[in-house]
């Protein structure tokens, strides 16, 4: 049986699923009683009462804190960061304290904690209320992070994600809180650290994170009509784990690379993941390993300004042309998204 | 007051402290015990009062200055040390280290080297407890220069609010690293900087082990029976720098007379066992397990560096 549900609804569901059968796991962060502001947690405090949907005051550090200290004491605590901005404020508590609970402890403790956060730009927030930090979690060892690109991935993955001894950030996207996809009910679980190839290809490999999987589906399609050029895509789904050996093997067969995300280029997943590709495909690439991201500047209000920010199928295109023309001619380097000069 | 059975029993856990540090001080200096090291002679008191009432299976989180309560709670002196020395046979397997000792099995939750990141965790651990209907309770040590961090705020409105049976247990001993408390805030007592919160705190002498003992007592079993939070201060003496190598040239050598008014060791010796050999015996025995626990130590291997990439993940 499956539904078709918003991303939303999907994420809502398989809390309620996992509350149901485990009766260690609470959900705990700001308004989550009340649903919160994408109506996520709706309804989880009306089923499972208030003392195990806490709503807490603005304290992300220490709200952190004790899901970490909960977790390693016997509960399974899913946290809500409302906007991952604001998971700066409980970076301590993440980068420090649960990423190295089982480390430091030499396996005694284990912290199997849910941050679920969401980020991406796109609906005029501006700066403090649009980033993709994702990378950030990723340099961190000892923590895991998850990006689904739809509701079905999205329930699977946090099925899995809850399930998963270790400290877990599960970073959702506004922009695709609101969309429909057939969900199965009940969801399975999917591994952490598998990709999913959602278009099979042979000339050129977009790799695309969260939104922009949609958009590597795009500029595929745009790319057979327009060029004939046929792109495979894959969402790696998860970053830590990595499932390196799919991508790489689809890029050793194609020979070409694209890397999408939302997040600034500099310093983004996708630098990390160009360079571990160079180094399991180097001899079949036929062109340096093209990425597309956010420049490099915090994200602007004007309607006009986040839209020509926003990466999308456009510089996907862009990208994969780049790419299958390399040494054809003499290409104008493409400086998209260059770490500021001084 | 304390009887002769239990003054017995805090005054051996506090020269086993006492021992363990002054032992640890010397092989500092010779790197056998590695990194940052920090000592809590003059505060043993504190560790023995509070953590010699306590059941494994109620928790302890402590901060960098950490040793005397994972021993205090039940941590093996031996496995300590060899924590310390990065040995294999270490509580840690020598990964974690002085500022990151964990005893999970005598509920010695975890020491943390972040000034104050220990506060909230004591907080969840409590707030497991409540909502598995038990009567264990969960204790927080901290310095005052933890006070002054934004955790510590958000920590105690969130005990307060939730009403959590946690017990915050402050070590004033007047110094925030290099720094008087004076230079750090300009409120002297964290007693009173939690005041506006509404729970039951007490200020204490970190000094006078059965006044110490009592208080605390008097907030265990009301955490026992599921009341919370609860903050005890205690007003300690630093004998030593903030870590072992600090010059301290902010302040002045301790007056030898000033530390035999302060020395909880001493102030215990004095009140409880006068005349009596008894408590020259509990030192000797305790010089000689830190001795033969130096020994279990030095003849663990170091571990393989494989068990590194190991230990990232549970699995």
């Amino acid at each position: 049986m499956s539904d078709e549900i918003t991303f939303v609804e999907a994420v809502n569901r398989t809390l309620a699923r996992a509350m149901r059968e485990d009766a260690r796991v609470i959900v705990l962060g700001e308004d989550v009683a009340e649903g919160g502001p994408y109506l996520v947690t709706a309804g989880l405090a009306e089923e499972f009462g208030r003392e195990r949907v806490r709503n807490t005051p603005i304290s992300e550090g220490a709200v952190c804190g004790v899901a970490v200290g909960a977790a390693q004491s016997g509960l399974r605590p899913v946290v809500e960061i409302m906007f991952i901005d604001f998971i700066t404020l409980a970076l301590d508590q993440l980068v420090n304290q649960a990423a190295k609970a089982h480390f430091m402890s030499g396996g005694q403790l284990s912290v199997p904690l849910v941050v679920r956060t969401q980020g991406g730009s796109g609906q005029r927030n501006g700066a403090q209320h649009s980033q993709s930090l994702e990378a950030w979690l990723t340099h961190v060892p000892g923590l895991k992070v998850v990006m689904p690109s739809g509701a079905a991935d999205a329930a699977g993955l946090l099925r899995s994600a809850i399930a998963d001894p270790n400290p877990v950030v599960f970073v959702e996207c506004k922009a695709l809180y609101f969309r429909r996809e057939r969900v199965p009910d009940p969801p399975e679980a999917i591994p952490l650290g598998r990709a999913r190839t959602l278009r099979e290809g042979r000339d050129v490999t977009i790799v695309a994170l969260s939104r922009l999987v949609e958009d590597a589906m795009q500029a595929a399609e745009r790319l057979a009509a327009d060029d004939g050029i046929e792109a495979e895509v894959i969402d790696p789904r998860t970053l830590v784990p990595l499932d390196l050996a799919t991508v790489a093997s689809s890029v050793r067969r194609t020979g070409r690379a694209i890397i999408a995300h939302e997040a600034v280029t500099a310093g983004g997943f996708g630098s990390e993941l160009a360079a571990q590709l160079q180094a399991a495909a180097f001899d079949y690439l036929e062109a340096p390993i093209q990425r597309v991201g956010a420049p490099y500047t915090p994200v602007p209000v004007s309607p006009p300004l986040e839209d020509a920010y926003r990466p999308g199928a456009a510089e996907i295109v862009r990208a994969a042309r780049t790419a299958l023309e390399w040494g054809e001619y003499d290409a104008e380097p493409w400086d998209h998204g260059a770490i500021a000069a001084s | 007051m304390i009887n002769g059975d239990t003054a017995r029993r805090l005054l051996r856990t506090m020269w086993r402290v006492r021992c363990f540090e002054e032992r640890v001080a010397q092989l500092k200096r010779t790197l056998v015990v590695h990194g940052l090291i920090h000592l809590s002679i003059g505060g043993e008191g504190v560790a023995a009062a509070v953590c010699g009432q306590l059941r494994d299976d109620d928790a302890v989180y402590s901060g960098h200055r950490a040793h005397g309560h994972a021993i205090a709670k039940g941590a093996p002196v031996d496995r300590v040390m060899a924590e310390l020395m990065g040995r294999v046979d270490g509580l840690c397997q020598g990964i974690g280290g002085s500022m990151h000792l964990v005893d999970a099995e005598h509920g010695f939750m975890g020491a943390t080297g972040v000034v104050g990141g220990n506060l909230p965790l004591a907080l969840g651990t409590a707030l497991a407890h409540q909502l598995a209907g038990g009567d264990q309770v969960s204790v927080v040590f901290f310095g005052d220069g933890a006070v002054q961090a934004g955790h510590f705020y958000e920590t105690i409105n969130l005990a307060a609010l939730w009403r959590l049976p946690v017990i915050f247990v402050c070590e004033n001993n007047g110094f925030a690293e290099f720094t008087s408390r004076a230079e750090h805030s300009t409120i002297e007592r964290v007693n009173d900087v939690v005041a506006p919160y509404g729970f039951e705190r007490e200020t204490v002498n970190g000094s006078d082990v059965p006044a110490m003992y009592e208080a605390f007592a008097r907030f265990l079993s009301k955490a026992r029976a599921g009341e919370g939070p609860f903050l005890l201060e205690c007003l300690t003496y630093r004998r030593r720098g903030h870590y072992e190598g600090d010059q301290q040239k902010y302040r002045d050598a301790a007056a030898e007379d000033e530390w035999r008014e302060r020395d909880p060791i001493a102030r215990l010796t004095a009140g409880y066992f006068d005349q009596d050999d008894a408590a020259a015996e509990i030192e000797r025995e305790a010089a000689a397990e830190i001795e033969a626990a130096v020994r279990f130590a030095r003849d663990s291997p170091f571990p393989d560096p494989a068990i590194t990439a190991k230990m990232v993940y549970a699995t």
